[in-house]
């Protein structure tokens, strides 16, 4: 099947090769990264995880949400969905490629990556994230491969698919619920030591991942001849509403607690990340950018007719993207660390090589999906034709 | 000496290593230390190891003696920029050491005291809770011991540590010897050619002085204060009832930092 | 053959790009570096270990000691207590390990203070000539002195 991502047209190859250029920029930049050390970054003492496990954190999120459509096809025989099942895996298979490359470019000493399997420590929920995002990736490659491969030759796809699928739904939750434990088992920091971060993750991971492949689809349908369907997309635009009312209400319990409890612990990270702290306030403009993006995507999604026309859907998940984007991929890991143990507030800001190795990581899953993609429409294609 | 004499005999029961020759193991042990004894004693047996720091003793010219000799005995640099700090021990004041101990009413002699801290070798850990790798981990004597040889740098044990204990190589610590600012900061480094220095990339922290106990010899920043103050810093285990350690927590009030995480420090100021 | 001219070329330039090396360096073997001993080992006579175990296994013995030492709190090496050796021999394969086992012969006993900073590069203070020379030699670059501390040579 591989042969059908060779040929493509001018548009395919110009879109590889400008991913090609930014993988290029970003592993010069590791490179240089390699040789100085994480000090190239704006990490510090006080915020030691930054930009990239904040990435590592959202794409978690898009790699789970590959469950979306799975499970009403698998578990509910809901058909529509049979057509993009095999995209809701490849999107997921593009997503833990990132998150584990996430994880590579923030480790200090990457060459000893493979200590965490020569010394397994199950007390450690490193070692756990580490199992479930390799089986999960896994499981994705061998579901999505076999079943595209059984349609293009017309055939029913093998039992012992079914059963993986079937693992990969419950699977699918543990990724991001296993991911919400590294931090909310932490003492000591109050925006994390939170019960309810587990099922915040899993509503922001279900709406922006869904979301994203609802403009996935608006793509293929543009530049190929596979139409994803009208009905699937109207469908994943109502779990996009729903996930994302659920975002937005568990949210605004967390700030209930906080708030009415009056304990300083827990309304310091939010006066942090809203009004700003002790004179620091980077995050603020970012922040209040994604009340209102959060804000709109809600108004569009809750109105039915805006939520029925794909164009208002269009901007509705953008919006729910760079909402969700800037909850996990700024405010979450910086708003943790922040006020420090000493109650101190330290600024964080990632610098250029960090963005660019960033945009480099990116630009890999970027890379996988748009291959994965080609052969997959490509299929559709040829069996639709 | 922090330590109670008998206790400092079974600790210097290593001098039965003297009597054994090695020309090394003489080199390092300093001769006053090697009082004969018959064997090599169970270090880790029954110890828990514990810091007491005399807040009312210690002044701020103890604790930079303190932190200076830690810093020298353990090759730990000054890299000029808050951003990449490596402490082992360090001075910090009231309000931010017990920032869960607000009070705007609080004695004077309190509101303005700077405290000396460290890494609290908590009983309950969290730090060695999250390593992926045990790099980082609890010996037997209580100490929570790093591995640099081990770590890999994932920074799981700063973001899980309640108290900033930890610190990262966020570059390679021997930059002071090539850049020429640092140069200046850092003369003579490295200041303890027995001890290394850490490769960037790793996490480090204060281990209470293992590799000092072994010889029988006290923690570096407990032998610099009572240097100049006996008394201030009182170092010894916490499971022995008969230890200095007991002696002083039975005699004084004392308090620890944020002990309503459930870490149990074994650090404690006595006020 | 579709484009079998393109194929043969691209083989034959696959073929002379990885076997490079071999061609470059034909008939060039060097010599194997000996280590060279300072007055003061040379004075000792014996190592932790006999010196011909020592050649073969320092880097299990080393190991050995930076766990027992660092991990296991045991930072003194009693030479009269082979079990360290034991622990090695289990650690490398059967055939090499029957090879140790000839090579493995007690020394006078002694206690050594586990360190390769400390007690190794006291004696062996001619790091250049002891160490790097085979290491060098051997293409292999051990990360100990990343952070472990090597004695000044004078030149």
């Amino acid at each position: 099947m591989l042969e059908t991502a060779l040929k493509g047209r001018q548009g395919y190859w110009g879109w590889l090769i400008f991913l090609l250029f930014m993988m290029g920029l970003g592993f010069g930049c590791y490179i240089y990264q390699f040789h100085e050390g994480l000090r190239i970054t704006g990490m510090s003492r006080d915020v030691s995880w930054g930009f990239y496990i904040a990435q590592f954190t959202y794409l978690v999120g898009v790699a789970a949400s590959g469950v979306m459509v799975v499970l009403p096809y698998y578990l509910h025989d809901y058909k529509a969905f049979g057509r993009i099942t095999v995209l809701g895996e490849f999107l997921a298979i593009a997503a833990v490629t990132m998150c584990l490359l996430f994880i590579f470019v923030d480790l200090g000493y990457p060459l000893r990556i493979m200590n965490v399997i020569m010394y397994p420590t199950p007390n450690s929920i490193l070692f756990w994230d580490m199992i479930v995002l390799n089986g999960y990736l896994l499981l994705n490659i061998f579901v999505g491969w076999n079943v595209l491969s059984a349609e293009r030759k017309g055939i029913m796809y093998p039992k012992w698919v079914k059963v993986l699928a079937y693992i990969s739904i419950p699977w699918a939750f543990s990724i991001h619920t296993v991911t919400a434990f590294l931090y909310a088992g932490l003492p000591g920091r109050h925006y994390w030591l939170t019960a309810i971060m587990a099922a915040r993750f899993l509503s922001s991971a279900f709406c922006s991942g869904p979301a994203l492949l609802i403009l996935v689809c608006l793509i293929v349908r543009r530049v190929s001849n596979f139409d994803p369907g009208k009905e699937q997309i109207r469908t994943l635009g109502g779990i996009v509403a729903y996930a994302m009312i659920l975002n937005v209400f568990f949210f605004l319990l967390e700030l209930f607690t906080s708030f009415y409890s009056q304990i300083p612990g827990h309304m310091h990270t939010f006066e942090f990340l809203f009004r700003g702290l002790e004179g620091h306030g980077r995050l603020v403009p970012w922040m209040w950018t994604a009340a209102a993006f959060a804000l709109i995507s809600l108004v569009l999604l809750i109105v039915p007719a805006t939520r029925r026309n794909e164009d208002t859907l269009a901007v509705a998940c953008v919006s729910v993207i760079v909402a969700t984007w800037i909850d996990k991929g700024l405010g979450l890991i910086i708003g943790g660390f922040t006020p420090n143990p000493f109650e101190r507030v330290t600024d964080y800001w990632p610098t250029t090589p960090e963005v660019l190795i960033t945009l480099g990581v990116y630009a890999t899953g970027f890379f996988v999906m748009t291959v994965l993609y080609k052969i997959a429409v490509s299929i559709k294609e040829e069996v639709g034709a | 000496m922090g330590i109670d004499r008998r206790e400092f005999l079974k600790v210097a029961g290593l001098s039965a290593l003297f009597g054994l020759g090695g020309r090394a193991a003489m080199d390092i042990l300093a001769p006053g230390e090697l009082e004969a004894s018959a064997e090599i004693p169970p270090l880790k047996k029954g110890k828990q190891w514990a810091m007491v720091v005399d807040a009312l003793k210690m002044d701020e010219a103890v604790m930079d003696k303190c932190i200076e000799a830690c810093h020298h005995e353990h090759n730990v640099p000054d890299l000029g920029t808050p951003k990449e700090e490596i402490k082992w021990i360090w001075k910090e004041d009231y309000e931010h050491t017990f920032p869960d101990q607000e009070n705007p009413y609080i004695a004077e002699e309190f509101e303005h005291k700077t405290f000396l801290l460290m890494c609290n070798h908590c009983t309950h850990p969290p730090c060695v809770r999250v390593c992926p790798t045990k790099a980082t981990w609890q010996r037997e004597d209580g100490i929570v011991m790093m591995d640099q040889h081990r770590c890999i740098g994932c920074r799981f044990c700063m973001a899980a540590c309640p108290f900033g204990a930890r610190s990262f190589n966020w570059g390679d610590p021997r930059r002071v010897l090539r850049v020429a600012e640092l140069k200046e900061l850092n003369r003579g480094f490295p200041w303890n050619h027995n001890y290394p220095t850490r490769s960037k990339g790793v996490v480090e922290k204060c281990t209470f002085c293992p590799e000092r106990l072994a010889k029988g010899m006290l923690p570096a920043c407990v032998e610099a204060a009572n240097k100049v103050k006996k008394g201030s810093m009182i170092f010894g285990d916490l499971a022995d009832p008969e230890s200095e350690v007991r002696e002083v927590l039975r005699k004084r009030y004392s308090i620890r930092r944020k002990p309503e995480l459930g870490t149990e420090p074994k650090l404690f100021f006595a006020i | 053959m579709y484009d079998g001219w393109k194929i043969i070329v691209g083989l034959i330039v696959c073929l002379a790009f990885f076997t490079f090396p071999f061609f470059y360096d034909a008939g060039k073997a060097a010599k194997a570096p000996e280590p060279v001993l300072t007055p003061k080992a040379k004075e000792a006579k014996e190592c932790v270990a006999p010196g011909a175990y020592m050649k073969r296994y320092h880097m299990q013995l080393l190991e050995d000691w930076r766990n027992t030492a660092v991990r296991g709190g045991e930072r003194y090496y009693d030479t009269g207590n082979p079990t360290w050796h034991l622990r090695v021999m289990d650690k490398i394969a059967d055939a090499t390990a029957s090879a140790g086992e000839r090579l493995y012969k007690s020394v006078e006993r002694k206690v050594y203070y586990k360190s390769l900073q400390v007690t190794c590069m006291d004696c062996h203070s001619n790091k250049s000539k002891f160490c790097d020379q085979c290491h060098n030699y051997m293409g292999i670059a051990p990360y100990c002195w990343e952070c472990h501390i090597e004695p000044e040579e004078k030149k």
